[in-house]
């Protein structure tokens, strides 16, 4: 399976990708910008999300809220997420509307700063902030996604602290720092704009040149300090945390290869082997046979700078004590390092991996979202109609070197969630 | 205050000239249908639906059981969703790990679950393993081995999750909120999955008898949808469950599910010491899918609390910024669902955040919304309507949602005109068939020490205090 990619450059810098194909009537629009967690400086943690946020609130002629309510109004679907290395904005509308969604974005990548207000800022700040309640402060082993990355980074590496934020760095955002932040990253040579689905391509290419072509070029973004990390953590890191919780719950990472170098294909398909669907390794063993563990599921974050991560949640039964639950996942992560994987369980991940890259290609937002990701990290789009080919190349014997190298006691970092005394 | 202009002038420089700042003029929609479909019933009753799809080398097989949960026996409340998860995990000719492995090297997962409406067992594939997945689905269907070990291992994972559950706000709030809105005894009124006591005490015998009552050729309908040619999508059908004959029989004792609480109205407070949230629930039974009234209730729903740009969201979170999300909606069952505004708000804002959420369901039922509001509802359900249907599983879905709640074989090809023909004061008789703002029930999964005083306050009704498993709150828990 290939999808079509045209992509070029505009004069500005602005990487652009077009994807047409005419099964539904219907185009996404999908934009990437290189920026995330990872670039905000000290004192600001959580800003680039909050400005994610702000980018909702209108353009110089966008009113507040007006976005949501054009791309609605359009039939459209829409939504922006914010991850440790960029932050992206996506919509899907009826394909009439097209310019409409364009416009909207080149209103805001182009002539955010005129719309942006104090009382605007307020108030996101504490949607955001209640958005940190919900998912993180209120939410059984919320924490874990700021805690795990804490444990596994130095404190120096911009992977370390939280994407979410602090109160208190929230409550530090000014309007200078989005102007600062708007006018450092929000810039078309820092942006990659996809377009999939039903569209002429030539009348795509105008559009995108009347709405983009005149923002004008950035200043260069400011280059990240060095992240690359040793291969391993040199120990077992260990971190136990008392939560609100019913039951233990295990988050077990390793450090592992940058997301889309050749080792990662390996990283990715062990994962599979030990984690993904009911006949992995370790659902079988743990949760199945054993029954230790209520759920278990391996995956990568793929994060493509310096170092992944590799992690192993485990959800304890209940009865079942933090120290038999992590006992039961380091035997079977011994038991890759001693003895490797077979070649049936590297087919049947790839098997698995196989349709679910085509069924990613059944959403025209989805198609666009991986071309742009593709286009961001790696500067090639045309990275996705490799992507199977890059797991069927991987062998048994590269997934068990990978197990070897980056899985065992040198290399772990052990998260453990357990209730706080007097419950569970 | 407003960012200084000067700062963002190199980012426009081209003001006026050849750039259209204005928003532009759509062009003209292309056409859409919904995909045509086939209906056949086989000699043994076993409805099959074709629907071909032919854009990517996929196919779904979405066999769906009248086989819900509202067909529980009294006292085994939970019995369906085990029996449709128990489906996935074992036949007489494979067990669970056999039968998760040969699905895997297809490079699919056969997905179990069930709802209060039906079970339901999905393959998605590619489509040139078609044959191989109708057999591995008949032999699921018609052969499950329900092994004492498996019956007893996901009896646990329930009871697990049960647990769990009491220090999850969310799924707590939820099932707490239908205890308190249906009539003690409904059948909606305790979870799909049953409650510690129901499962507890469900034994192989249990999962057995109810699979041989209700998962029937008569009572199934096989939905394929996909890369698939219909004459040979049904021979493959026939091949495998041409042969399948059992009959159905009642297992549920014909209680009305759906029965509203009789209790007069109070604030149910469930008891979550330090949480810096209140989660919300606020509504009350509602009306069943099948009501002619339905999509103007939707559209009412849709403009009260269903969109972003929706009155409750754009209240409690644009301009109050209590919370990081607010909406309402209405539960499609075959019986009367709720109708319920869900949210986390602050804990300090949990009274006047209630007293927002009143305010806007006693507004919409008091006059008539603007053209705008109506018109972006509209627009939005009409235009997003493509959209929904990217995916075959989501085109099997919607086949699913025709034969489960009787809905017209033309529906969805006339449902965007239907929309588009909603008027305001449609609208307005949509929230007046719906909402009954003087039974509102509420729901609140906080901490008492910060809220009790505030909702008391409120002046609707008696605060109820309980702990998470439902029982009434002790002192001990009161006082923390």
């Amino acid at each position: 399976m290939r999808i079509p990619i045209d992509s070029y450059v505009l004069s500005n810098g602005l990487r652009v990708t077009l994807s047409e194909d005419h099964r539904a009537p219907i185009v996404a629009v999908n934009l990437w910008y290189h920026v995330g967690s990872a670039n905000e400086r000290e004192g600001r943690t959580g800003f680039a999300h909050l400005f994610e946020h702000m980018l909702f609130q209108g353009s110089e002629h966008v009113g507040a809220n007006e976005h949501f309510e054009l791309v609605q109004r359009a039939g459209g679907t829409l939504n922006g997420s914010t991850w440790l290395e960029r932050t992206n904005y996506y919509e899907t509308v009826p394909s009439h509307h097209l310019e409409t969604a364009l416009w909207l974005e080149a209103d805001r990548m182009g002539r955010l700063l005129p719309a942006m207000t104090q009382e605007k800022l307020d108030t996101q700040r504490s949607v955001v902030q209640n958005e940190r309640r919900w998912s993180v402060d209120n939410q059984p082993y919320g924490t874990w996604w700021e805690k795990l990355p804490a444990l596994c980074f130095p404190a120096s590496h911009p992977f370390h602290h939280s994407l979410i934020g602090s109160f208190a760095d929230l409550d530090a955002a000014s309007l200078e720092d989005i102007a600062g932040f708007f006018s450092t990253y929000y810039t078309p040579d820092n942006a990659v704009l996809t377009i999939a689905g039903d569209f002429e391509a030539a009348e795509a290419r105008a559009l995108v040149e009347k709405h983009f072509g005149s923002i004008a070029r950035g200043g260069g973004r400011p280059a990240l300090p060095d992240m690359s990390l040793p291969a391993t953590f040199g120990t077992w890191l260990r971190e136990t945390v008392e939560d609100d919780v019913m039951v233990p719950r295990l988050f077990l990472a390793s450090r592992s290869p940058a997301f889309g170098t050749e080792a990662y294909y390996a990283a990715s398909l062990c994962a599979a082997v030990l984690g993904l669907r009911r006949g992995s390794r370790l659902r079988r063993a743990l949760v199945r046979e054993q029954e230790v563990a209520s759920a278990v599921s391996v995956s990568t974050w793929d994060l493509a700078k310096g170092a992944d991560l590799f992690v192993v949640d485990a959800t304890a039964r209940p009865g079942v004590t933090a120290e038999q639950l992590e006992a039961a996942v380091a035997v079977e992560l011994d038991r890759v390092v001693a003895d490797g994987v077979r070649e049936d369980e590297v087919s049947r991940a790839v098997a698995l991996l196989e349709t679910d890259m085509v069924l990613a290609l059944q959403s025209a937002g989805d198609r666009a979202d991986k071309l742009s990701m593709h286009a961001t990290l790696f500067g090639e789009p045309e990275r996705v109609n490799g992507e199977l080919e890059r797991y069927r190349g991987v062998t048994a014997a590269q997934v068990t070197a990978f197990a070897r190298e980056r899985l065992g006691p040198d290399n772990r970092a052990s998260l453990m969630y357990v209730p706080k005394r007097g419950e569970g | 205050m407003r960012v200084d202009h000067k700062q963002i002038l190199r980012f426009a420089q081209d003001d006026g000239g050849g750039v259209q700042f204005n928003k532009p003029t759509p062009g003209t929609a292309r056409p859409y249908h919904f995909p045509r479909f086939t209906r056949t019933t086989l000699s043994n009753g076993l409805r099959v639906i074709v629907a071909p799809v032919r854009d990517l080398p996929l196919v779904t097989l979405h066999a769906f059981v009248d086989a819900g949960a509202t067909h529980d026996p009294r006292g085994q409340e939970g019995v369906a969703l085990l029996t449709a998860a128990l489906m996935g995990e074992g036949t007489l000719a494979h067990d669970g790990a056999a039968l998760a492995d040969r699905f895997e090297r297809l490079g699919t997962t056969l997905e179990v679950g069930a709802d209060w409406d039906s079970a339901a067992l999905e393959v998605t594939g590619l489509s040139e393993r078609f044959e191989a997945f109708v057999a591995l689905l008949s032999e699921v269907l018609r052969t499950p081995a329900f092994a004492e070990r498996e019956v007893a291992r996901l009896r646990g994972e329930r009871l697990a999750e049960l647990l769990e559950q009491r220090a999850e706000p969310r799924g707590l709030a939820d099932d707490m909120f239908a205890r308190f809105a249906y009539a003690e005894g409904a059948r909606y009124g305790m979870p799909a999955g049953g409650n510690e006591a129901s499962v507890g005490a469900l034994t192989r015998d249990a999962f057995v008898a109810f699979h041989a009552a209700r998962y029937t050729p008569s009572t199934t309908t096989l939905i394929i949808a996909g890369d698939i040619d219909a004459d040979a999508a049904l021979c493959a059908v026939v091949a495998q469950l041409g042969d399948w004959s059992a009959q159905p029989t009642t297992t549920a004792d014909g209680r009305a599910p759906d029965a509203p609480s009789t209790v007069a109205r109070g604030i149910d407070l469930i008891v979550k010491p330090d949480a810096p949230q209140s989660e919300l629930r606020v509504g009350h039974v509602a009306i069943a899918r099948g009501n002619p009234a339905w999509l103007r209730v939707h559209v009412m729903n849709a403009i009260l609390g269903g969109l972003f740009s929706s009155r409750i969201n754009l209240n409690l979170r644009e301009k109050n910024a209590y919370t990081y999300g607010a909406f309402s909606s209405v539960d499609a069952r075959r019986h009367a669902g709720c109708f319920e505004v869900s949210t986390a708000v602050q804990s300090d804002v949990t009274a006047p955040a209630l007293r927002e959420i009143f305010a806007e369901i006693t507004g919409i039922t008091q006059g008539e919304v603007s053209a705008d509001e109506l018109s972006l509802a509209t627009a939005y359900l009409e235009g997003v309507f493509p959209i929904r249907f990217e995916t075959t599983s989501a085109v099997a879905g919607a086949l699913a949602n025709l034969v489960i709640f009787g809905l017209a074989d033309d529906y969805y090809d006339t449902y965007r005109a239907s929309v588009r023909g909603m008027t305001t004061a449609d609208v307005l008789a949509g929230a007046r068939t719906l909402l009954r703002p003087a039974e509102l029930r509420i729901v609140v999964v906080g901490d008492p020490a910060q809220v009790r005083e505030a909702l008391a306050g409120l002046e609707l009704g008696p605060v109820r205090e309980w702990d998470p498993t439902g029982a009434p709150a002790t002192d001990r828990m009161k006082s923390e």
